[in-house]
Order: structure tokens, then C-alpha cells, then sequence
């Protein structure tokens, strides 16, 4: 923010005496980006005018917003999107840090689990754990746990395993990019206080790390809301595009509930993107000398601004 | 007087490259032991030695009358387990030339995470310390500051802070000054003079010959992974016997 000479702000204000005088000069005029500027904006009147006179009847799509069958599948959604991505960070770390480790069996199992889990496709694991029951026809972990595979692998554990597991070998290499990514000195300092590896890597490693290892985790998230549609065809996982592609068969509106669905799912990744915002602002703190303003903050700045310039105007 | 450091015929290696040769030496308590050199001459590995962060490979190093890194039965060796590391270090402090504060915490919090997670002190007394500690090294205003805020000589003056909030029998200083601004190195130094005086045990890997001079009271020159001289600074630096000394003395001198 630029201060302007009238702005009595406690700490910023200009030093008293003589005020240098504003350079004014006449801009140099881009005329190459007002012929840019208006071929844009024809074709994307041309795109609107396109998508207006289609053959959509948008009214369907505030009439469904609220659908309770929609809402329901848009609540499955965010579930197993939420916990899928932290089954895949839990063990996304447990797996970086068994990466890292000096011990070669720990190691190696972590690496060909990454090399499994990366070089499939989801859709084909999700299948996989759906149609567990007809390789394993039952479960049995001694005492702890015995039961049908049909009957513990439900949509939704099938739904959990499938992305959840699938996301752990993407979550273990963000993380172990972020914690490589912290200065060696670090662990050297806290050992030599007398901290315990575990603790140097609660303490110390992983909060640093969180800097590297947020913004892709975020991206890893959105990508994880969209990828849970694959969870309905196949694990019969009822979320969101199920639920409303299954409305738009009955009613006829196929296109208009498809739209529908692409409205929440863009709902859905813009919170969440402001969530990361605000993530990525607290694992800052620290690292840079002020921290970026919030969008509301940024609002207000904004605001004052104006109210500035429109004094300023009322008195030039 | 008791030993706090003694080494005997210390010996370490980094694959093929052979950084220390023997070196044996002994640190009285109470004493204020400086290390000069060229660089590559193996005084910080020596000293990271010390509190175990390099293992060596021959020879025997004690702290305190205590084998470092290993339990001696008989006549074999044990390696010791990390948490049994991680206790003895508690005893040493060790200040790093890139001061490595925790960047993510305050100037404040990182002095208490010590006390608070390896000893299990309360959050009041640590912050009660730690408030104390930060005002000895002058930096009492600077408590609520990130590293990032600090200036190179602040932030080394808290990392000395959070070495001394363990409440150390033993502090190792790896070129405390050498990423410094000359004009901020002068309140480092007064810091470890401060501390000299309070009878600190202190071994000093220095490039500063004033402070060795000043508040020394031994003084080694080490070359190519052995020490080549050793005696009181003000002998040394001013009578050197060796001509590598002599020449070394000559350049920074």
C-alpha cells in the first residue's frame, strides 16, 4: 500500500519537511492490449451466447441445489474425501518416515508400496478391494476381528481403502519432499539438546515441513473430491455424481443435474481452497517477515483505499 | 583438577577422507579451551565429536569421566542406545555457526522447548527461565520475535540462550562469530565472556585471536587432523614454537 501524503498512520507516516515533488507523466499507451482485450471478450460472448441459446433448462439446476438426494450425496462426498485424505496423510507420513529410515527393510517395503499404489489406477484398486470378498471370502485376524468380506467390505469401506490407500502413496512422497526439505542443522540442534528422534521430527522436522508439504496436500485434496465420483461405479459408493446423475435419469434433465454436479464440486474446492489459504498463512509464521494478509484484510486495505482516493478527488 | 574433556588418540574419518589422526587433549573445569586452525583442519568435527553428532572411529573421548557414545564392560564396547545419547547431550550445550534457531518459533519458545520436552519442566518455570536467560544475553525485548526478525548477532545470542536453558555442564561453541557482521560479533563475544566469568566450561572453535587471548586459558592449534601446538594463548599466539603455526598466525594475525 502506498501512502498517501494526507495519511496520518501512526507508523508509516512521511517524514515532516519538504515533500518530493510526484513525477507526472503521460503513460505509454498498450494499444496492442485493447485489441487483445477485445478479442477475448467477443469470443467469450460468443461462448455465453453459445451456452444461452443451448437447449439446457437451467431452472432445473436451483430446483435440485438443494434436493435432499443431492445433499445426502454431496455429505457422502466431503466424508469419504475427508477421510480417505487423512488415511492417506496418516499413513502417508508413517510411510515417508519408514522411506527415510536407515533400516533397509523398512525402506524397501515403503518404496514398493509407492511403486504399487502409484502404478495402478484407482479406479482398478477400487475394484479391487469392492470385489475383495471373491478372493478372500473371510476375514480373520485372530481375535480381534472375524467376519464375511461381503459384509465388512461395504461401499464405503471399499470406497475408504480404494482412495484412502491410493492416496497414502502420494501423501508419503509430499512428505518426504517436505521433510528433505528442512536444513539438516535443525535435526543437528535439537539432538544436541537432548531430544529424542521422534520428538525432533514432531517438534521440529515436521512443522517446517508443513510449509512444502500444504500447498500440494491441497491440491491433493481437490483432486481427491473429484476422484471420489469414481468411488460410485466402482464401489457402488453413493456420493455425489451418483446421486444426481441418478435424478437426471428419472427426470430427463441429464445435462442440467451434470451441471449441478460440477456447481457443487466447484463449491466444494473453492472452500476448501480458502481453508488451505489460511492453512498455508499459519505455517508461514515465521519464515516471512510479515505474514500476507487474509482476504478480508486484504478487503479492508482495499476499502480504505478507495475511501482515500475519493477524498483525495473531492479535494483536488 | 577434574577433567571435563579428555581425549585420547582420537581418531575419525568421512569414507576416505582421514579428518582426524590421534588428537589427545584434556579440557579442565572451569576452563575456557580454544581451538584454532585453518579450515579442514578438523576442529568442528572434533567438536561435534564430542557431543557424539560424528562418531569416531579410534581412540577414547570422555565427558565428565564418562565414555562418550559408548559403555565400556570389560574389555568390550557397547554402543550406547539414542535416548542414552540424547541424556548425555543433555549436558552439553552446543552453539552452531548458522546458529540453527527452530525458525517456526519465537525467540522465546526456543529457549523453553528444551527444558519443557526433554526434561518435562513446567510451561511457568521454563517461561520464567527462559525470560531471565533471554534478558542475560540482552535480548529481553526480543522475546516475542521470530529468527527471521532478528539480526545475525541477536539470533546468535539466543541460540547461546537456549544451549544455557538446559542448564549445561559443558558448552561447545562451533564458530560462534564467523557468519557475523564484524559490528554485531563484539556482543556475541561479551555474551561468552559473561559466561567465562560465571566459570562455564567452555571449549571454543575461534577464529576470533582477540577473545582467545583475552579469556583463554588454553589455546590449541590444530592442523591436517593433528594438534600441532598447544599452551596458554597469550604463549602461543604471541611465541608460536611451530613454523605452521607461525605462518598460520602470520595470515589472520
Amino acid at each position: 500500500m502506498t501512502a498517501a501524503p494526507e495519511k496520518t498512520g501512526p507508523a508509516d507516516a512521511p517524514p515532516p519537511g519538504r515533500e518530493p515533488e510526484t513525477i507526472k507523466a503521460i503513460p505509454v499507451r498498450h494499444y496492442g492490449r485493447w485489441v487483445s482485450a477485445v478479442v477475448v471478450l467477443v469470443l467469450l460472448g460468443l461462448l455465453v451466447n453459445a451456452f444461452a441459446n443451448a437447449k439446457v433448462n437451467y431452472h432445473a439446476i436451483p430446483d435440485y441445489l438443494f434436493n435432499s438426494n443431492v445433499l445426502t450425496g454431496l455429505g457422502k462426498t466431503v466424508l469419504i474425501s475427508v477421510l480417505a485424505m487423512l488415511l492417506g496423510l496418516v499413513l502417508g507420513i508413517v510411510l515417508a518416515v519408514m522411506r527415510l529410515s536407515k533400516n533397509p527393510v523398512t525402506s524397501s517395503v515403503s518404496w514398493a508400496y509407492i511403486w504399487f499404489f502409484r502404478g495402478t489406477p484407482v479406479y482398478v484398486q477400487l475394484l479391487l478391494w469392492f470385489n475383495l470378498a471373491l478372493i478372500f471370502p473371510e476375514i480373520n485376524l485372530g481375535f480381534i476381528y472375524r467376519d464375511y468380506t461381503s459384509s465388512f467390505m461395504t461401499p464405503f469401506m471399499a470406497a475408504l481403502l480404494g482412495l484412502g490407500l491410493n492416496e497414502a502413496a502420494y501423501m508419503s512422497e509430499i512428505v518426504r519432499a517436505g521433510i528433505q526439505s528442512v536444513d539438516e542443522g535443525q535435526t543437528e540442534a535439537s539432538h544436541a539438546l537432548g531430544m529424542s528422534q521422534g520428538r525432533t521430527l514432531r517438534r521440529i522436522v515436521l512443522p517446517q515441513a508443513m510449509r512444502v508439504i500444504v500447498p500440494p496436500t491441497g491440491n491433493e485434496f481437490i483432486n481427491m473430491l473429484k476422484t471420489s465420483s469414481l468411488a460410485a461405479s466402482a464401489a457402488q459408493y453413493l456420493e455425489l455424481l451418483r446421486s444426481t446423475s441418478d435424478i437426471g435419469q428419472t427426470t430427463g434433465a441429464t445435462v442440467e443435474m451434470l451441471f449441478l454436479a460440477a456447481t457443487w464440486y466447484l463449491i466444494l474446492t473453492s472452500v476448501f481452497s480458502v481453508g488451505q489459504f489460511y492453512l498455508e498463512r499459519y505455517y508461514a509464521r515465521g519464515s516471512l517477515r510479515s505474514l500476507p494478509l487474509t482476504p478480508w484484510q486484504k478487503v479492508r486495505a482495499n476499502l480504505a483505499m478507495i475511501g482515500q482516493r475519493s477524498k483525495e478527488g473531492v479535494r483536488a | 583438577m577434574n577433567a571435563m574433556v579428555k581425549a585420547e588418540g582420537v581418531h575419525k574419518s568421512f569414507g576416505a577422507a582421514h579428518i582426524l589422526k590421534g588428537i589427545d587433549l584434556e579440557v579442565a573445569q572451569g576452563e575456557v579451551f580454544c581451538l584454532i586452525g585453518p579450515s579442514g583442519s578438523g576442529k568442528s568435527t572434533f567438536l561435534r565429536c564430542i557431543n557424539h553428532l560424528e562418531k569416531i572411529n579410534a581412540g577414547r573421548l570422555y565427558v565428565d569421566g564418562e565414555l562418550v557414545g559408548y559403555r565400556q564392560k570389560g574389555d568390550k564396547l557397547y554402543e550406547l542406545k539414542d535416548s542414552e545419547v540424547a541424556r548425555n547431550r543433555r549436558d552439553i550445550g552446543m552453539v552452531f555457526q548458522r546458529f540453527n534457531l527452530f525458525p517456526h518459533m519465537t525467540a522465546l519458545a526456543n529457549v523453553m522447548e528444551a527444558p519443557i520436552q526433554v526434561k518435562g519442566e513446567s510451561k511457568a518455570s521454563a517461561k520464567e527461565r527462559a525470560v531471565k536467560l533471554l534478558d542475560r544475553v540482552g535480548l529481553a525485548d526480543k522475546a516475542g520475535n521470530y529468527p527471521s526478525q532478528l539480526s545475525g548477532g541477536q539470533q546468535q545470542r539466543v541460540a547461546i540462550a537456549r544451549a544455557l536453558a538446559m542448564e549445561p555442564k559443558l558448552m561447545l561453541f562451533d564458530e560462534p562469530t564467523s557468519a557475523l557482521d564484524p559490528e554485531l560479533v563484539g556482543d556475541v563475544l561479551d555474551v561468552m565472556r559473561g559466561l567465562a566469568e560465571d566459570g562455564m566450561t567452555m571449549i571454543v572453535v575461534t577464529h576470533e585471536m582477540g577473545f582467545a587471548r583475552e579469556v583463554g586459558d588454553a589455546l590449541v592449534f590444530m592442523d591436517d587432523g593433528v594438534v600441532v601446538e598447544s599452551g596458554h594463548p597469550r604463549e602461543v599466539l604471541t611465541n608460536p614454537r611451530h613454523d605452521r603455526t607461525k605462518s598460520f598466525l602470520s595470515k589472520v594475525l
